[in-house]
């Protein structure tokens, strides 16, 4: 007897009608056949299960799925030789060719376990072990479980969205923004009060604060884009992603390096490149990820049955690619030996820096702006109900913006030993950078031309439509801040860190969270959200965290600039370093209680989401909600 | 793949949609906003200016320079030669001037002290803070208290050469670590503390034979400390009647420091710091009221 995980398995046969189990509960439900072909019976359930888990109750609606079988098709074969013939069945070479390639990590993750003298490789390649061995399990177990039948690309000329991995990656996002939000307020209280420093290693300053970065970067912002890159491709592709094992080895491998690279900071591990912390071994594994994450994404763009790509999906192969070539570069490196955390980048001096920078400033450009203009270019039109406001700037901004970002890094090195020519050109070509930035901007704004009125009622809309806006504040701030006179002054200070925080909290924060609200309902299959009101308050409380935050760091950056170069009348320096510090005290209380609220809101998400989810209204079968399974005809 | 184009006009604006559709997802085909498009191409002509004024391209060997012959590590270079030009009336003056007279004349002792005051906050400030007032383990430099003279000449000596470094010239006291090297008994050490505490004014132990320790003060302590506790301070011992231990007025503190003792290090400032700025800083900190 055969019991599917996710698809309903056939038990019986009996009075013309098939008795199925359904999930992982061993209970008996109808199911009714429609249509036979040669290859596959479409079968329709009366609708006890929920479309895209089985193992959830659904809402009673009619539901149909296609069960690679003939034997409804045949009154009076004999049914148990017939699944006995499926489980027969070869594994596929995709499911195999993983098997073996985790089966042979677990084993050199064991023996560098077993041969290394650093703990703390020890405890990564343990951890290595343990996830290819889970892999390779679960591999085996949805082998076994469905027979090796391939899983219908499509449902009655439907396309049979793949949003398993979509579900993963969203409730990762949020999981990962509650860690990185609440790390950011707790350095940020450190910074206030540094006995919270607690002078123990683990919490130090010095750890948390890669911690802090690339949990809300790398954790959040990547599980967002991963998450919403997969739903956006397969539905404006209207084509299912290809592969059984891809997707989830994609997602669960991403989700992977983040385990590794934030338990290695906590345990000092660091190349001390920032953005770019994560030690040789996490960053081989994240390459290997990121290119089966290239080839899912061209793969389901290959399989599309659109005539042309839709913007987004431009924006979120570039910030792929880009990505890729940027990891790649920055992270050559030459380990100590195979057993040892510790490895040396090939690039020295001011090379080094360059090429950290040259990195550093695309994350900026290619992950956190050209990613997420994607996820804007979907969510705000789809959730508006508006067209896209223009195609022609969408093309002309698009290649203006993956061609002069590349440039601007050097921007970063002004006054540096850097040569004066570099910085000039990263300087001027931010400074170009400004229209192409704002081109996002403008399309996403006026896309809501005729759908102002929404923002008043829809606050999701509101949210996303305020992160557009912070999104060409701070693009009209980095130009600014990149040519050399300002960056004189703004450079080293905390205006830095306003000016990355507006964009990190207002932009990136807020379209993620948009999308997040959009995406819970329509892959849960619930008509809306629990509560409007609750959003509401994640908007309030949030947006005047970010109001707090960034004011606070405008004041003390500029002061601190000021007061570093201050001379009195006879040439000294008027103020000591320190006292740069002691002056900055007041404004670090309140950048920390704008971090506060900033978590405060996002807790609120999170209880929405899972009140959502949990108890939220089953959406109507007719109304076809995003991610779902067709409904009858 | 038919290429189908079905354009049609969106109602709410009356602009053409360029026919295409993804999931429901539709474009306008409105043109490129005019102020867009020229301040795109005003920006990219800024940047052409730009790089003819000032160094921007690289050639194979070498860089564009610009007209403008702007050079950053020139004009840094000159400003710096600058502000060393500004200040060295004034400078030079306190160099010639020995450190006694600089407090005669006015003008010479306000840049003094303005510069001492500069360079204390930069440099000396992480220990022995801002006002000069110390820490446990960082000398207060606003009381009576001298580890090694507080004169103006002495507070020079120190300032230049530093206290236990590498530098030829450095002070060097070494306080030996009865305890950790053996060289008194735990209860040896136990007395010896208890009768320092008892000439101190602090608390003792009960029933500690405070003759016993005064016999082992003799004979290890009162070389460098002196017979009547007073310290010596040409070789760094501080006296044990003072007010202000440097690692804590306590027995406890006390016994810690005859077993296994903190010697402390001061950097030598002579290859960090100029002549002029070194005197300053005497000058600066003798003034915090504690010199002598």
């Amino acid at each position: 007897m055969v019991q599917g995980r996710k698809r309903p398995a056939i038990a019986g046969w009996k009075n013309g009608q098939i008795k199925g189990l359904c999930g992982d509960r061993a209970e008996s439900c109808d199911i009714v056949p429609i249509r036979c072909d040669n290859l596959h019976s479409t079968f329709c359930l009366e609708g006890l299960y929920d479309p895209i888990d089985m193992n959830q109750r659904g809402s009673g609606k009619v539901v149909c799925m296609v069960v690679p079988s003939l034997a409804p098709c045949m009154d009076s074969k004999d049914w148990g030789a017939e699944m006995a013939q499926n489980k027969a069945k070869m594994i596929s070479l995709e499911e195999g060719g993983f098997a073996i390639f985790l089966v042979v990590l677990a084993f050199v993750c064991l023996i560098v376990a077993g041969k290394t003298f650093d703990q703390v490789m020890a405890f990564h390649a343990g951890i290595g072990t343990l996830f290819a061995a889970v892999g390779v399990f679960f591999i085996f177990k949805n082998y076994f479980d469905d027979g090796g039948e391939p899983i219908p690309a499509e449902i009655d000329g439907k396309p049979n969205y793949n949003m398993g991995p979509v579900k993963f990656g969203t409730i990762a996002a949020v999981f990962w923004g509650l860690a990185g939000f609440t790390v950011g307020l707790v350095i940020a209280l450190q910074l206030a009060w540094p006995a919270l420093n607690f002078d123990l290693p683990w919490t130090n300053f010095g750890r948390l604060r890669p911690l802090h970065t690339s949990a809300v970067i790398f954790a959040f912002g990547g599980n967002v884009l991963l998450a919403t890159s997969m739903y956006v491709v397969q539905r404006t592709s209207r084509a299912r992603m290809p592969g059984r094992i891809l997707p989830w080895f994609v997602i669960l491998g991403y989700n992977a390096f983040i385990v590794i690279a934030g338990t290695g900071y906590l345990l000092g591990v660091t190349q001390s490149k920032e953005y770019a912390e994560p030690e040789w071994y996490a960053d081989l594994w994240l390459t290997i990820v990121w290119v089966f994450y290239l080839f899912l994404f061209l793969g389901t763009l290959w399989k599309r049955k659109e005539p042309h790509i839709y913007v987004a999906n431009w924006f979120y192969l570039a910030f792929i690619v880009t990505i890729a070539m940027l990891h790649i570069t920055n992270n050559l490196t030459i380990p100590v030996s195979i057993y040892s955390t510790k490895s040396y980048i090939v690039w020295s001096g001011v090379q080094d820096a360059m090429v950290q920078w040259w990195y550093g400033h695309n994350a900026v450009g290619f992950f956190l702006t050209a990613g997420f203009l994607a996820i804007m270019y979907y969510f705000i039109p789809k959730q508006a109900d508006r067209p896209v406001y223009s195609y022609r700037l969408s093309i002309v901004h698009f290649w203006a913006l993956i061609f002069l970002y590349i440039w601007a890094g050097p921007h970063h090195l002004h006054y540096t030993a850097l040569p004066q020519w570099a910085s000039t050109l990263g300087a001027t070509f931010s400074i170009i950078l400004w229209m192409p930035s704002w081109g996002g901007m403008i399309n996403g704004l006026m896309t809501l031309s005729g759908a102002w009125d929404k923002l008043r009622t829809d606050p999701v809309l509101r949210m996303m439509v305020v992160s557009v806006a912070f999104y060409g504040m701070s693009t009209f701030e980095g130009p600014l801040m990149s040519l050399r006179s300002v960056n004189s002054l703004s450079h080293y200070t905390d205006w830095t860190i306003g000016h990355v925080h507006s964009g990190a909290l207002g932009w990136v924060g807020y379209i993620s969270f948009g999308a997040i609200y959009c995406l819970v309902p329509w892959l849960w299959n619930k008509k809306q959200l629990y509560s409007l009101k609750l959003v509401n308050w994640h908007f309030w409380l949030s947006t005047l965290g970010i109001v707090l935050y960034i004011t606070a760091m405008w004041v003390s950056g500029i002061m601190q600039g000021l007061m570093w170069r201050a001379y009195d009348s006879l040439g000294f320096l008027e103020y000591s370093f320190v006292e740069t510090v002691e002056a900055m005290h007041p404004f670090y209380i309140i950048r920390a209680l704008g971090g506060a609220l900033f978590v405060i809101g996002a807790v609120i998400m999170a209880y929405n989401l899972w009140m959502t989810v949990r108890h939220g209204e089953a959406e109507e079968a007719d109304a076809a909600p995003a991610g779902s399974l067709a409904p009858a005809e | 793949m038919a290429d189908a184009h079905n354009k049609e006009v969106d109602q709410v604006s009356g602009v053409e949609t360029t026919g295409h559709e993804w999931d429901g997802l539709k474009e306008l085909n409105n043109p490129l906003p005019r102020w867009w498009l020229y301040l795109f191409y005003v920006t990219i002509a800024w940047a052409v200016v730009y790089w003819i004024l000032y160094p921007a391209w690289p050639l194979v060997t070498s860089y564009t320079t610009g007209v403008l012959g702007a050079n950053q590590r020139m004009e840094a270079i000159a400003a710096y030669d600058q502000g060393i030009a500004d200040r060295s009336e004034f400078a030079d003056k306190i160099v010639a001037t020995s450190l006694q007279d600089i407090s005669a004349d006015q003008d010479m002792l306000q840049f003094a002290l303005a510069n001492g005051q500069a360079a204390f906050g930069d440099n000396c400030a992480p220990c022995h803070g801002s006002g000069g007032t110390g820490a446990e383990g960082y000398p207060n430099l606003q009381d009576d208290t001298w580890l090694w003279g507080g004169t103006l000449d002495d507070i020079q000596t120190t300032l230049l050469h530093g206290i236990r470094t590498t530098n030829d010239d450095t002070r060097f006291g070494d306080m030996p670590a009865y305890g950790r090297d053996e060289l008194l008994s735990k209860d040896e050490i136990n007395q010896v503390s208890n009768f320092v505490a008892s000439k101190a004014g602090l608390e003792t132990d009960e029933g500690v034979d405070l003759a016993a320790g005064q016999t082992l003060y003799e004979d290890n302590c009162a070389a460098c400390h002196g017979d009547n506790l007073e310290g010596i301070q040409e070789v760094g011992a501080p006296s044990l009647m003072s007010a202000n231990y440097l690692y804590g007025k306590s027995l406890d503190a006390i016994k810690a420091q005859v077993t296994n003792p903190r010697n402390g290090v001061m950097p030598a400032w002579a290859d960090r710091l100029d002549p002029a700025t070194i005197k300053s800083l005497t000058v600066y900190v003798h003034s915090f009221g504690g010199g002598q």
